[in-house]
């Protein structure tokens, strides 16, 4: 890539600073990193200082300041892949490229990460090749991959060997499986008149979806379950010159994978649901949020949103009727955890570091550019399209006072049948399991790292519910054999890889928290060790800015209610007055060898 | 603007709407600490020092307006030690090596200590190496005492283009702050002394500038951060009354 290039992206992104995103993967693509040179002529076009660029730019861990190998792979490290062949795949990775992981450098063929769940719990071991995914990974299929790419074959050349349009959801199918174990009644019905459905909502008054919506008491799917007529009737109500409505399709807790398969198999049930809303509030623009991990559906979402508009149901004059103008552009992220929180997501959007913002203002009032936003799930706006079809009542009388409608799970880990599941709010804990034919299950990490880590006997008779055991779509199922303390130290590896690093609590404290962690697994841990991983997981709970921070500590917290015998059986006995993970002789050492040093050089 | 009633530690206030509770409490004679809250400054919600509960949940005081009949919660013994916390917290991640700074007793860092009565931190101190950045012809930048507080980065900005001079680079507990030298080199002196007063610890010093103030006259010796954050707001009420006169 020559830097007359670097000019023409800013020239095509009208020097535009909400679209650096945009700017800096391609950028990426044509120099395989982001150079000092290109970073210039950035800042230069969007009246940035340098650091300014790099400041956004070093937020996200696919963009790379440094040189990389021609082909960059990242193969996801999550617990479940772990659980499923990842230390075998990692090697053969190595073995077959003659690289390690976390050592890139310039001028190879290949250049090694890791990289956090990618979406595909049901189908890991999986890696990313620059844009292209491959799953269930085994040490033969690593080898021919990587012998293909080394003789000069395109990642998308080896994952679709017919050739398939990209833009086809054979494509998507050839990459990755949807597996779908139960459909309906909300969701993955495939008999939907979108047409219909869409003129249906606009014979109404926007205050009339806001009633149906209210009416069907749905709840935000992101996880936290906010009222979602409630949040729409708040951004319709607050003053702004142009509304914006946003769909979080930055699926990034670890587990979930339901939105990237009602992506693949229902897309226009989701951007339909975007239209109602932005009728039913008053938005002309929309943005999708779409996590880098999910690049490889760009072609197809983008080939739906053209349809809908070649059917006038997106765009201008939508279904006929003058001055309801509304269209929506796919903003993909860049591998940011964090940038599933709604502010951070529009801090995103604006082409900025994906720090959660200071509330209030809320979204609703001001949001992307200072405007009125309404952020929304990607099943929330699923749900809205089968609202607007079933009417209210419907939706309402499935599940449970508090919770209507149905749930998809994103079932993984020890179970026969992995993949998703649509169930009805209310269904037990125990019901699930059955379901998805786990017989020996030990535990249950309800909602992800973040979520709930329950015990399956104990707890089966727990309800999915807001009312008792909330969930946002993860449900990974742990076994006998597996290792809880291992896995909750990922997990909180996972949190300090992904913590902003805003604000104090989240930054400094769960990384004091995985040490603690790694001091109980290292057998140096003593009871007072615990009685602070509590105290500590408290203060993060209560201090820190954003839902992260509030959060992380509960994979701890959660497992040493449900299983503290775990944690018991690997506590030492303080002897003396020193704790048991002090380690005098390295202590001493140090000294020793600064005197060693000091005398030395006399 | 409209007044509304509420209660910190039991006590009834009256307040302007919309006022965040750090100035709400310094107004009325309560000292609530901050790191990164500047009065009349936008709030930053950075280092959480000020947490606090509002109708029994915590929050960052800086960040919540006062609304008619909020009951405010400051001094409890779960709310001291949450703060004090936080401090320590800070003096365990970073390299705070008070006897030797050049902004020791004009450091809020170390003021907010004594405030919050610690005396050592309970985290395991980290004395994790980070590299100074002395490129700037004016600044030095000292990263071992660096809180992240983020008033350099929002705060500080070159004049004639309006750029950021202050930056951050990295993610979480890799992040840090960046300096651009060309616009740090274009700061006056007066910016720069303004910079550095801005700090609220000792990471953005001026150069050839040590330890110019001797103990016992540095500005939290002579007058404590609680003393200050509550004369400020009674100097900011005699000017009103001045003013209205």
């Amino acid at each position: 890539m020559r830097i007359d290039s670097v000019a023409d992206i800013l020239r095509r992104q009208r020097a535009d600073r909400t679209r650096l995103l945009d700017m800096l993967w391609e950028v990426q693509r044509g120099y395989g990193h982001i150079p000092d040179e290109a970073v210039e002529v950035l800042a230069k076009g969007l009246n940035l200082s340098p650091h300014d660029v790099r400041e956004t730019a070093s937020f996200y861990h696919f963009f790379h300041d440094r040189p990389t190998g021609r082909h960059r792979i990242y193969l996801c490290d999550s617990v479940t892949a772990k659980m499923s062949g990842h230390a075998e795949v990692a090697q053969a990775l190595e073995r077959e490229t003659g690289e390690r992981f976390g050592e890139a450098r310039a001028g190879g063929d290949f250049s090694l990460f890791h990289t956090a769940c990618i979406g595909l719990s049901d189908q890991e071991p999986a890696m990313l090749v620059d844009e292209v995914v491959f799953t269930r990974l085994k040490r033969g299929k690593v080898a021919d991959i990587v012998a293909q790419l080394r003789a000069g074959r395109r990642p998308a050349e080896i994952a679709n060997p017919a050739a398939l349009p990209t833009d086809d959801v054979a494509y998507v199918d050839t990459l990755v499986e949807s597996n779908i174990r139960t459909r309906g009644p909300v969701f993955f019905r495939g008999l939907t008149d979108h047409q219909a459905t869409l003129r249906r909502a606009l014979d109404q008054r926007p205050e009339q979806i806001l009633d149906a919506v209210d009416a069907s008491n749905l709840r935000g799917r992101g996880g936290a379950g906010f009222s979602t007529g409630l949040k729409w009737r708040l951004c319709r109500d607050a003053i702004g010159t142009t509304k914006y409505l946003i769909c979080n399709a930055d699926e990034g807790e670890p587990g979930t994978f339901k939105d990237r398969v009602l992506l693949t198999r229902s897309p226009r049930d989701v951007f339909v649901g975007m239209v109602i809303a932005a009728w039913a509030i008053g938005c002309r623009s929309g943005i999708c949020y779409l996590r880098a991990e999910y690049v490889y559906l760009l072609p197809y979402l983008e080939r739906q949103l053209q349809n809908l508009r070649d059917e006038g149901l997106l765009g201008r004059a939508i279904g006929g009727r003058e001055g309801f103008d509304f269209d929506i552009r796919i903003q993909i992220g860049a591998g940011a955890y964090i940038c599933g929180d709604e502010s951070a997501l529009i801090e995103s959007c604006e082409g900025k570091r994906g720090t959660p913002r200071v509330k209030p203002p809320f979204p609703v009032h001001q949001g992307f550019l200072g405007q009125p936003t309404c952020v929304n799930n990607v099943e929330t706006f699923a749900c809205v399209t089968r609202i607007v079809e079933e009417g209210p009542a419907w939706f309402r009388a499935l599940g449970t006072a508090d919770s209507s409608g149905t749930r998809l799970l994103s079932v993984a880990g020890d179970c026969a049948k992995p993949g998703i599941y649509e169930v009805e709010w209310g269904i037990s804990l125990g019901e699930v399991l059955k379901l998805v034919g786990a017989s020996d299950a030990m535990a249950v990490q309800v909602s992800g790292p973040s979520g709930e880590c329950v015990a399956a006997r104990d707890e089966s008779a727990r309800r999915i519910a807001y009312e008792d055991l909330s969930c946002n779509g993860a449900f990974t199922v742990f076994d006998h054999r597996r290792d809880l303390l291992q896995i909750v130290r990922d997990f909180m590896a996972f949190f300090v890889d992904e913590s902003c690093g805003i604000c104090v609590p989240c930054r400094v404290g769960n990384v004091d928290l995985l040490r603690k962690v790694e001091r109980v697994i290292g057998g140096k841990a003593c009871a007072r060790d615990l009685d602070e991983m509590v105290e500590w997981g408290a203060l993060l709970r209560k201090t820190s800015r954003c839902g992260l921070g509030t959060t992380s500590p509960k994979p701890i917290l959660t497992t040493l209610q449900k299983f503290r015998p775990i944690y018991d059986a690997r506590l030492v006995q303080a002897s003396g007055p020193l704790l048991p993970s002090f380690d005098v002789d390295a202590a001493l050492a140090a000294h020793e060898q600064a005197l060693t040093t000091v005398l030395g050089a006399r | 603007m409209k007044k509304v009633r509420l209660r910190i530690d039991g006590v009834e206030v009256s307040a302007e709407a919309g006022q965040n509770l750090v100035d709400v409490a310094a107004d009325h004679g309560v000292f609530i600490p901050t790191l990164c809250y500047m009065r009349d400054k936008p709030c930053l919600g950075t280092c959480r020092v000020c947490s606090v509960k509002v109708n029994g949940q915590v929050n960052a005081a800086c960040t919540v307006r006062a609304a008619p009949d909020m009951q405010v919660a400051v001094d409890e013994p779960e709310l001291n030690d949450m703060r004090r916390s936080l401090v320590e917290l800070l003096f365990a991640e970073g390299n705070h090596n008070c006897p030797s700074c050049e902004k020791s007793g004009r450091c809020q860092l170390q003021a907010a200590g004594y405030e919050t009565d610690m005396l050592v931190s309970r985290f395991e101190y980290r004395f994790t190496p980070r590299q100074p950045d002395h490129a700037s012809d004016t600044i030095w930048l000292e990263r071992d005492r660096c809180i992240f507080c983020q008033r350099c980065v929002e705060h500080v900005r070159d004049r004639a283009s309006g750029r950021k001079i202050f930056s951050i680079s990295g993610r979480g507990s890799k992040s840090r702050i960046e300096i651009d030298v060309e616009l740090a080199n274009r700061m006056s002196p007066e910016q720069v002394r303004e910079a550095v007063e801005l700090c609220p610890v000792g990471t953005i010093l001026q150069k050839r500038v040590g330890h110019d103030v001797p103990i016992g006259r540095r500005k939290f010796e002579v007058q404590t951060l609680r003393e200050r954050t509550l004369g400020h707001a009674r100097n900011q009420e005699q000017a009103d009354e001045d003013r209205i006169a």
